[in-house]
């Protein structure tokens, strides 16, 4: 089992928006290689017949009408929001400044 | 870089061979969005059409939009695709808050269609084959509007506000393969595929597909090679290209601006582009490295789909008419050429003229109409042929007008003018304004005797045989009814009275 490299934590972090200090790096590879090893052992039960799955249940094509149904009010679905405006979510400077 | 580092577009393809490759997106018609009860309607306050789903509140499952299943297979059976027997949605992965879920849902490597092509006829009727790739399903973004800056632009903005009505609306995602040996027409190839493609998409029935409005969109991917060569350059993507113009331009500025920064010896960096309407330039956007890792997995809240053969071919029987055998049909039941027939396309002016040749009018008039006096309209007003207020059947009346002799070419024009202005439909406006054509033949009469007394020199010509010379009394009594007169009764009146004949 290839171990998670440090890197490989860097970029996670990167893509998750996580500021990672160097100790945590190291810290977060080690715990990560562990959950992927014990993840990794359904591979140990799993034959080449046994095809992998996103769903537990033998469904397809589960869809529905087009008919609408209510929509939450603009009230409701700001209800939660930490920041409004104009009965718009507001959120923080995406991008710096060039 | 400036328009003008750029090496000529002659230059850059003597040197250079383009490869084009094509991403549309079709916002569908569809009532709902593609995975929640939500309207979809177009214009509602903000926030107005979400719910837990399309919001992404914790608990909330998605459930897939029938129509929407069944329009990416008919828009795929039309681009001759294979539809697939199984495949699934995916999640991908981004942070950015147009997509409160932090994930679009999409499809990643089982497309519900693959394979296809699409033949798209060039205006000199030259018919070019561009290959399919494939289409599949995902969903459209909220709406971001960024405050602060100078421009509006997220360059500089403070905050940003989202508004997520159009969050899940129903997405279509077309993709070609990679474009090549269309050489100098390759940017005419593409605006002919968007074409071609926008009237599929509405023959369809699937969506209206205006651009304007974004409910379709193109992204340009283009790179070169030098002329010879096998191996595809480094391409940059043209995002959010808006108007069949606009992709003409975008894929003809960039095959200048590669040539520019190839032939200097630079290289070309992978890249999203952003295109300039003003200009017809476009200017770098994100450097497109590791940036793309999306984590593509499969969707665990929805289960696969997998349309059965019957569905599908029940789809496949009800296509209709491709708009390129269509166009060609018409072509030839309006007897007319290759290059008018491009014109009227070029006008958004086929559906308007079929409507009004099935509300009665005669092909040639209803051409006449529409191509001159109603496009000159919509272009002198700046909107689209079909967005002045007169319908097909309003102008077929005119024409039927025309046709038994109650108004002639110039009153028609009046009434038309009339409609144009809000006064009601023809038959209100003749009325309303008294442009019926002079047919009480006293009253004709009466002008045309005048118009003899007041140029004896010229009846009596007519009276000596010539009769080309009617065609003065002919303007006077027009002049003296106001335009008002049928001009040919005017003519065989004048004939009779002085004894002459053709």
């Amino acid at each position: 089992m290839p171990g998670i490299t440090r890197e490989e934590v860097a970029h996670l972090a990167r893509l998750a928006r996580l500021e990672l200090q160097g100790e945590e790096l190291d810290h977060f590879a080690g715990q990560l290689d562990d959950i992927i090893g014990a993840v990794a052992r359904v591979s140990e039960v799993a034959d080449q017949d046994v095809p992998p799955t996103s769903h537990p249940l033998p469904l397809t094509n589960v869809m529905r009408p087009d008919e609408v149904r209510p929509s939450l009010t603009p009230e409701q679905a700001l209800s939660g929001a930490p920041a409004q405006e104009q009965q718009r979510f507001k959120v923080p400077q995406i991008l710096g400044e060039e | 870089m400036t328009v003008t580092d750029l090496v000529s577009y002659e230059d850059a393809l003597d040197t250079y061979d383009p490869v084009m490759g094509l991403e549309v997106h079709v916002e569908l018609g569809t009532k709902t969005k593609m995975f929640c009860g939500c309207s979809t309607t177009l214009g509602a306050e903000p926030n107005s059409q979400t719910c837990p789903t399309c919001l992404g509140m914790p608990g909330s499952l998605p459930v897939v939009n029938a129509i929407g299943v069944e329009s990416a297979i008919k828009i795929g059976l039309a681009l001759n695709c294979t539809i697939a027997e199984w495949c699934r949605f995916a999640r991908k992965n981004y942070f950015y808050p147009d997509m409160p879920k932090n994930f679009q849902t999409s499809q990643y490597d089982e497309p519900i269609a693959f394979d296809g092509y699409l033949d798209v006829q060039l205006e000199d009727g030259e018919v070019f084959r561009v290959h399919i790739e494939r289409a599949h399903m995902e969903e459209d973004t909220g709406k971001s509007t960024h405050v602060g800056g100078a421009t509006g632009r997220i360059q500089g903005a403070r905050h940003s506000l989202l508004d997520y009505n159009r969050a899940g609306i129903p997405l279509i995602e077309i993709v070609t393969k990679p474009i090549e040996g269309a050489g100098e027409r390759a940017p005419e190839v593409a605006k002919a595929y968007v074409a071609e493609l926008r009237e599929l998409i509405k023959a369809l029935d699937v969506s209206e597909a205006r651009m304007e409005q974004g409910q379709m969109r193109c992204d340009v991917n283009l790179s070169l090679r030098p002329k010879g060569t096998e191996k595809f350059g480094t391409r940059s993507e043209t995002k959010n290209v808006n108007s069949l113009r606009s992709v003409e331009r975008a894929a003809r500025f960039e095959i200048q601006r590669h040539a520019a920064v190839l032939s200097s010896g630079g290289t070309i960096i992978q890249e999203t582009r952003h295109f300039h309407e003003e200009d017809g330039s476009t200017t770098s956007g994100r450097i497109k490295e590791e940036a793309e890792d999306y984590r593509y997995f499969p969707e665990p809240d929805l289960v696969p789909v997998a349309p059965s053969r019957e569905w599908v071919e029940e789809l496949r029987a009800v296509l209709p008419e491709l708009p390129r055998v269509r166009r060609n049909r018409l072509r030839e039941e309006w007897g007319i050429s290759e290059h008018d027939m491009q014109s009227i396309l070029n006008a958004g002016a086929v559906d308007l003229i079929t409507a009004t040749v099935e509300a009665g009018a005669d092909s040639a008039a209803a051409r006449k109409w529409w191509m001159g006096e109603l496009a000159r309209r919509a272009n002198e007003d700046g909107v689209e042929l079909a967005a002045l207020p007169i319908t097909p059947e309003q102008v077929a009346r005119v024409t039927a007008l025309v046709a038994d002799g109650s108004l002639n070419d110039k009153l028609a024009r009046q009434t038309i003018e009339g409609v144009l202005a809000g006064e009601g439909d023809p038959d209100t406006v003749v009325e309303k304004r008294g442009l019926k054509v002079v047919s009480d033949e006293g009253a004709l009469g009466t002008a045309v005797d005048e118009a003899i007394a007041a140029n004896a020199a010229i009846a009596d010509k007519i009276r000596g045989g010539k009769v080309a010379a009617a065609g003065a009394l002919v303007g006077a009594v027009m002049k003296a009814t106001r335009g008002q007169a049928d001009a040919a009764r005017v003519r065989e009146l004048i004939l009779e009275r002085l004894g002459a004949k053709e």
